[in-house]
């Protein structure tokens, strides 16, 4: 199909009674497509495939890159981090669960609080603009400054919020406070990004579905959930899945707001393989932990995937 | 080097791939290659840095100054580059989390600076990994002896018998406290706690008045620094003699830990403190006595509303036990053997430390003892109770790797301050993994 509308193009285009010769022409069109896509084939070539079978080589090693000798140690380092009482599979699991919790706790409000949002934000009124922009201005800020805000903000003993509520709630420093306070920021963080693709789709819904579902005497409800929804339902797949992804890779806001404390509970598995492969250059460890994690991952992608085509195709 | 500043021309599209290109072919390589063997020792450097009368080059300088100190470090430098038109030093400042990633990476691919600065308790790690080489040549040429450093610090430069840092300053932890409150309790502001019944006395009078004195802090910075402060007070270590095995769950440890979490348990020190709030609260007049770095003493110093004064860690066990560090410049390993470069980064290291004192503005001690005698250092008020502490001061052993045991340590303190885990149960089960790290270490870095 892509082959021979690239082959008639060029001689639709070729200006009035000037036939190109027929091989010249046959020639570029079989290469254009793949040209078009070179560039991107050699990002994903040199930054994804060449890192990612290469970083799986190095899991099964035990690789500091540093030093001369990487022993080979085959799946070692994988079954290690399955052995109980081994010197990494404690940490990685408790990491791995803490990711679990934050995920499952910072998904559905990601989902939820943006679509609100998104809904408000389509309606006519005066100001629509600022309030967009109002909403979308915390996705600009960086980890690192949302982080300094907000452990200020959350301290326990001397911040702003235990001073106006009057009790040292220690939203820092012990589960289930340090939880809370990891999924409020990232959602008051990343709510304008979801909102902002929610409102793409939401403009995409055709005024016709809701003028018909009108006539029809359809309520506001009837309305959300008969045209808006299903009308949302692309949308809806990308946005779970990104944010599942997302979330599962959280890093930067245990490491600024709660180090990781209590001792090493909010500590998440993104966190435990840069400490493991940067801090302690334990190269090998760490990128078994990535492989393992990232394999639990494609399980959930392709498993959200499914249900929701699922859902579609009933 | 042109290759580490910012390019100011426009790219061209082409230039830019070739660039991308080249940088993705470079990792790669980077990343297959690594395993020829490096040279043993930096190239040669002529005289060791006594002088320089070479050509004019340009040196660069890593080191993780993101304080006030950086600042200074950038004014000696400035200060070296128009004394010395033929060495121009360009100075590269980091985090210390990233320059400990940088640093290698850098060194690895042929592109690491001339000249770095780290701490004693990282020397033995990179050089393992071989990301720094010996400099034995340049405190032979400078006459540096053990006689004129804090013995502790001289032989912390030491990796297998080879020298691998020249000391520049200690920074040690010290009792800052809130003359300002002290007086309005009651207490004499001239007359800080300087052993444990005093300590406690003072905790109690506070605590009469509504104030909690003495906040506990969960995190290394400087909780941890804190505990191993107590341990060594107590007559404890963090390792037994051959360093096979950590120790810090002996009885000391125990009792070290204990002290600290009862503070909280009393009410001394409120629960839960966040990362330097500790610190924050002793600068807004709501913590009276902090455990803190002599790098704070410029801070203080700035603050209108509250006086806060520096004096010796007290001594709540038997034994004079402080946590400290030491700033010390490494010669990172080069790939390229530019005598000239070697030879200027020799001479620039001899400058900086016969020019300590400057540093010393910073709020470190220098490291050499004539400095720390010197009339210039002695007007330095707020620094002499860490200078006198710096005899108490314990390093840790030189031996790689040793960020990976000390995390576990860390941890372990943030979960009793937190009154997740009891003092002996925490230690204990730390040290365990401690010691199989250790363990673990002395096979993969070979000693």
């Amino acid at each position: 199909m892509a082959v021979t509308d690239a082959r008639s193009a060029p001689a639709r285009a070729a200006p009035g009674g000037r036939e190109p010769s027929r091989g010249g022409v046959r020639r570029g069109g079989l290469l254009t497509p793949y040209l078009f896509l070179l560039p991107y084939l050699v990002l994903f070539v040199g930054f994804v495939l060449i890192p990612g079978v290469f970083g799986f080589w190095v899991s099964l090693h035990d690789y500091n890159y540093l030093l001369p000798g990487k022993p080979w140690v085959g799946f070692g380092n994988y079954v290690d981090l399955f052995t109980p009482g081994s010197r990494d599979s404690g940490d990685f699991w408790r990491a791995m669960a803490a990711t679990g919790i934050f995920t499952v706790l910072s998904v559905p409000l990601l989902l939820v609080c943006p679509l609100a949002v998104a809904l408000l934000l389509n309606r006519t009124f005066p100001g629509r603009s600022f309030f967009r922009a109002v909403f979308f201005a915390p996705y600009v800020l960086g980890v690192a400054v949302v982080g300094v805000l907000f452990r200020f903000i959350l301290d326990p003993n001397i911040g702003l919020v235990n001073y106006y509520l009057g009790h040292p709630f220690p939203w820092t420093t012990a589960v289930p406070w340090a939880w809370v306070s990891l999924v409020g920021m990232t959602v008051w963080w990343t709510l304008g990004f979801n909102a902002i693709i929610y409102l793409a789709g939401l403009q995409d819904i055709p005024v016709e579905l809701y003028e018909a579902a009108r006539v029809d005497g359809a309520s506001r409800w009837d309305e959300f959930w008969n045209v808006t929804l299903p009308g949302l339902r692309p949308v809806l797949m990308f946005v779970l899945t990104v944010t599942i992804l997302a979330s599962a890779n959280m890093f930067g806001q245990s490491y600024l707001l709660t180090h990781g404390a209590p001792g090493t509970t909010t500590r998440t598995a993104i966190m435990l393989v840069a400490q493991t492969g940067f801090g302690s250059n334990r190269q090998g460890v760490a990128a078994a932990m990535s492989y393992i994690l990232a394999v639990v991952l494609m399980a959930v992608s392709v498993l959200n995937i499914r249900l929701l085509q699922r859902r579609e195709g009933s | 080097m042109p290759e580490n500043s910012p390019r100011s021309d426009a790219l061209s599209r082409r230039r830019f791939l070739a660039l991308s290109g080249g940088v993705g072919s470079a990792m790669a390589l980077a990343a297959c290659g690594g395993t020829s063997t490096p040279p043993a020792s930096a190239p040669a450097g002529g005289n060791g840095g006594a002088n320089y009368n070479g050509p004019k080059v340009e040196i660069v300088f890593w080191n993780g100054f993101t304080g006030s100190d950086g600042q200074t470090a950038q004014k000696m430098v400035d200060q070296f580059n128009s004394a010395t038109p033929n060495i121009q030093v360009k100075m590269n400042i980091y985090r210390w989390e990233d320059f400990f990633s940088k640093l290698p990476a850098a060194v690895q691919s042929g592109n690491g600076p001339d000249v770095a600065a780290m701490h004693l308790d990282d020397m033995p790690t990179q050089a393992a990994q071989n990301v720094i080489v010996p400099l034995d040549d340049v405190a032979k040429a400078l006459d540096l002896k053990e006689s004129d450093f804090s013995p502790a610090v001289w032989k912390g430069g030491l990796y297998k018998g080879k020298r691998y840092g020249i000391p520049i300053d200690v920074h040690d932890l010290g009792l800052f406290y809130n003359k300002t409150v002290m007086q309005q309790a009651g207490l004499d502001p001239n007359k800080p706690p300087q052993n444990k019944d005093d300590y406690m006395a003072a905790l109690d009078i506070l605590k009469g008045k509504g104030i909690q004195g003495s906040w506990v802090p969960p995190f290394q910075f400087t909780g941890g620094f804190m505990f191993e402060s107590l341990l060594w007070q107590f007559g404890g270590d963090i390792f037994d003699s051959g360093v096979t095995k950590a120790t810090w769950d002996s009885d000391a440890g125990v009792q070290a830990l204990t002290w600290m979490v009862d503070l909280v348990k009393k009410g001394y020190s409120p629960a839960n403190v966040g990362q330097d709030a500790d610190y924050l609260a002793l600068k807004n007049g709501k913590n009276v006595f902090n455990w803190q770095g002599i790098w704070q003493v410029n801070d203080v110093a700035t603050l209108k509303t509250f006086e806060i004064g520096t004096a010796p860690l007290p001594k709540i066990g038997p034994n004079g036990g402080v946590w400290g560090n030491s700033h010390q410049f490494v010669l990172p390993r080069k790939t390229s053997n530019d005598a000239n470069k070697a030879n200027a980064s020799r001479y620039f290291i001899s400058w900086f430390t016969k020019n300590a004192n400057i540093w010393a503005q910073s709020a470190k001690v220098p490291a050499r003892k004539d400095l720390v005698d010197s009339q210039e250092f002695k007007s330095m008020t707020a620094l002499q109770s860490f200078a006198a502490d710096v005899q108490y001061v314990h390093y840790p052993p030189s031996i790689p790797g040793m960020g990976d045991v000390l995390t576990e340590l860390y941890n372990s303190v943030n979960n009793a301050v937190l009154l997740k885990q009891d003092p002996a149960a925490a230690l204990q089960s730390s040290a365990q993994r401690a010691t199989k790290i250790l363990q673990d270490n002395k096979k993969k870095y070979g000693i």
